[in-house]
């Protein structure tokens, strides 16, 4: 027994120095040296405040603003203990709805979502803007979804809908490598795009 | 589908393969104890180690011995973790001041790491220290996957000498692994993560003022380093509830890329690894070519199921282009999605990039029954190459039943007690996994758990014990897993998928070592033939179909009808 516990504890001691504490203590000195804005977060700042993560989508309701995707985040509800309420872009606990294709709550929220979306512009829906992303978090939004919030935008701006339309082919990552994932556009960054605009 | 979506699929495969072969060269090497390019720089630490330990690594060990040096260390590993998670709210490093861990997370949470699972009953930004998470889970990323290489290297060197008594060393086997192949492969990767995004720091939360003036508290912490191990060691535990969805743990395509690499080359490069230490390269390009074949299957099948969305939706007035993209985040794709899917199950890897609950039920169905056959498409890191092994000794023994011969394989008589043994070994699945789902189906506490209800609910618990068997950690998420029932017999599920398999492994490893390796002879079933690879192929699929697919048809199948019939829950 003790020929197997002394190479048991050692083993698992040295190997927890080695890949649990030098290593990535090494990876996390190496990474600000080489890399300081990823490893810090991707944080964005304006006029001196941290205003967000470009990877990290916020919640945006006004009509001067892109809007994100639909998000499933909740909070801790203090009127409720132990229970939690809705809280979009709750970036503390990314989290999905979770809901299954056979859900009616989930085809209850599309429905609703779509009526509210064809209230304001006419035409068919893309996905991406009625559906809870994966991590509730997602930064970006399909092109299609994006032109078609931009003549709301330019009338609650006053901004010619050439100019959001422009804004967003400005904005807009193409696939990665030309293959690799989709075309999209960070909504942070197009709204702080439009922000900018006089 | 498109062709633009499966020109990613053919580049990611391609760039996995590319890789695979000199990995494999380079594995063989290390196994074989010989000098590589990173020995002046890691010998030391390797030496260091041994002495720390009082090891001789040249001295071999019987099948007895080395599975016993294994269960030691996951035990030590087991403790260590168990009381790092239950200690962690007084230890350092603990920037949001997280709580210990509840006895029965805490058990279900070390488990799920020392087996290799990954299996997430709770959400790591919540729940989790960095030091939880550095030297804790990050550890078990590391060790629990070069046990995985250990145990596959030593069935390996039962194949590759006639009447050995010895497997190797369990100890020279896991430090080599972890050394010169695991850690290298982490620090290049890591460093990639961190250029694409991932943070590695070791502050806590930053509150940003949102553009809408609200406020967002943004959990940062060491994400990069840990992702990379998170991957090639085929463990899939988030640094995130959200898993590789989340935007720091997977923040682009290209990132999600090179995870689907990352999980899947060392399994493909194991079987490489075999061919070349038995001695018949063209052996392990057939399993290779076995595991290939039921990665593009089972992405083809994903891809297409969620490219043509969900007709409920559809028939609200959606936009059908996107496909069915509930529980998705848009930067992956839904080709990337498909082949990560597919990878994440088919190792036993259980990281995600799309939630699973939300898929269409038959793009739910894809990764729920490749755990089923067995994580060895192409598996988990190790246990996917010593998983496959027993198929193919179940192979050459129905073989051997038809054309009324003894079977071998590689030189070795494949007789009763190994066939046995084998046998042993692929029941644990079903029992395990039909069992616990079966008691739990009518066990109020254990339903309560559900999020959704019908045929989906049914899923959502045979997934859970599924993916604990079978040591993959993905889950559907919905179901609350955080409860004692579920913490207790997952980890049990985790146990018995385990250890529960390799320990008749290794016995039928030492019954096979022991025999004379023969000669080909006129009566020898050639083993490295297309022939033999769809018999392989065939054994697989009618075992795990036997098994499973009455569950199936309760489940994702019914509820794939359901859907059709516009029936909702």
């Amino acid at each position: 027994m003790t020929s197997l516990l002394r190479p048991a504890l050692a083993m698992i001691l040295g190997l927890t120095l080695l890949t649990g504490l030098a290593m990535p203590l090494a990876m996390t000195g190496i990474a600000r040296l080489a890399f300081p804005w990823q490893a810090g977060g991707s944080l964005v700042e304006r006029n001196g405040r941290i205003i967000g993560s470009t990877l990290i989508g916020q919640d945006f309701t006004s009509p001067r603003h892109f809007h994100g995707r639909p998000s499933a985040t909740t909070e801790a509800d203090p009127a409720a203990p132990g229970g939690t309420r809705p809280a979009p872009y709750n970036a503390a606990a990314g989290a999905a709805s979770q809901l299954g294709p056979t859900s009616e709550a989930l085809r209850e929220a599309i429905r609703q979502r779509i009526a509210a979306a064809t209230a304001t512009a006419p035409g068919p829906v893309p996905a991406d803007a009625v559906t809870a992303s994966g991590s509730g978090l997602d930064p970006d939004i399909s092109l299609e979804n994006a032109r078609r919030q931009a003549p709301g935008i330019a009338a609650a701006r006053g901004l010619p809908v050439a100019r959001v339309l422009a804004l967003i082919e400005h904005e807009a990552s193409p696939r990665a490598l030309g293959l690799l994932g989709e075309a999209r556009v960070n909504v942070l960054r197009l709204n702080l795009a439009l922000d900018a605009e006089p | 589908m498109t062709l633009l979506g499966w020109a990613q699929i053919a580049l990611v495969l391609a760039a996995v393969l590319a890789g695979a072969v000199p990995l494999g060269r380079h594995i063989a090497r290390v196994a074989e104890g010989r000098r590589t390019i990173l020995h002046p720089l890691l010998g030391p630490i390797e030496r260091g180690l041994y002495a720390m330990a009082g090891i001789d690594p040249g001295k071999g060990q019987g099948w007895q011995a080395y599975t016993l040096a294994m269960l030691g260390f996951n035990a030590a590993g087991f403790a260590l973790l168990y009381a790092l998670l239950r200690l962690q709210g007084v230890l350092p490093l603990n920037p949001q001041g997280v709580p210990g861990m509840a006895p029965a997370l805490a058990f279900n949470t070390a488990i799920s790491f020392v087996t290799n699972t990954n299996w997430q009953a709770y959400s790591g930004e919540v729940a989790a220290s960095h030091l939880s998470q550095m030297a804790g889970l990050t550890v078990q990323n590391f060790v629990s996957a070069a046990t995985g290489m250990a145990l596959a290297l030593a069935l390996t060197r039962a194949f590759a000498t006639g009447r050995a008594t010895q497997l190797g060393n369990f100890w020279a086997d896991l430090v080599r692994m972890t050394l010169y192949v695991l850690l290298p492969l982490s620090v290049v990767l890591g460093l990639a993560f961190v250029a694409l995004g991932m943070p590695q720091t070791l502050a806590g939360a930053v509150t940003a003022e949102t553009l809408e003036g609200g406020r967002q508290s943004i959990p940062l912490g060491p994400v990069a380093f840990q992702i990379a191990i998170k991957h090639l060691g085929t463990n899939g535990g988030g640094f995130f509830g959200v898993n590789a969805l989340h935007p720091f743990e997977g923040p682009d395509a290209i990132a999600t890329a090179l995870q689907i690499w990352a999980q899947t080359v060392i399994p493909f490069a194991l079987c490489l690894s075999f061919g070349a230490l038995v001695g018949n390269r063209r052996q392990g390009r057939v399993l290779l070519a076995v595991m290939l074949g039921f990665v593009l299957l089972a992405t083809g099948a994903i891809y297409a199921a969620e490219t043509a969305g969900n007709p409920l939706h559809l028939a609200l007035g959606l936009d059908p282009a996107q496909g069915n993209m509930e529980g998705k985040d848009l930067r992956f794709g839904q080709a990337l999605v498909a082949l990560f899917t597919a990878t994440t199950t088919g190792v036993s890897c259980g990281a995600v990039n799309a939630m699973f609950d939300s898929l269409t039920p038959l793009g739910g169905l894809v990764p729920l029954f490749l755990i089923q056959l067995g994580e060895v498409l192409p598996g988990g890191v190790g246990s996917g190459l010593y998983g496959m092994l027993v198929f193919v000794l179940l192979a050459v023994f129905v073989a051997g039943l038809m054309v009324g011969r003894t079977p071998e394989f590689l030189g070795k008589k494949v007789q009763a007690r190994e066939v046995k043994l084998a046998m042993l070994a692929a029941l644990v699945l079903p029992a395990t996994i039909l069992g616990f789902t079966a008691l739990s189906m009518v066990l109020p506490a254990a339903l309560a758990s559900l999020a959704n209800q019908g045929p989906h609910g049914l899923t959502e618990m045979l997934y859970a014990y599924t993916s604990a068997t079978g040591n993959n950690g993905s889950a559907f998420g919905g179901l609350t897993a955080d409860t004692p029932w579920l913490d207790v017999t997952l980890g049990l599920a985790m146990l018995l998928g385990r250890f529960a398999y390799a320990v008749p492994v290794m016995a039928m490893a030492g019954a096979l070592a022991a025999k004379p390796k023969l000669p080909e002879g006129a009566g020898t079933l050639p083993t490295h033939t297309p022939l033999f690879a769809g018999l392989l192929a065939g054994v697989i699929l009618i075992l795990g179909g036997l098994q499973f697919l009455p569950s199936l048809a309760l489940g994702p199948i019914a509820e794939h009808v359901v859907l059709l019939a516009g029936k909702t829950y």
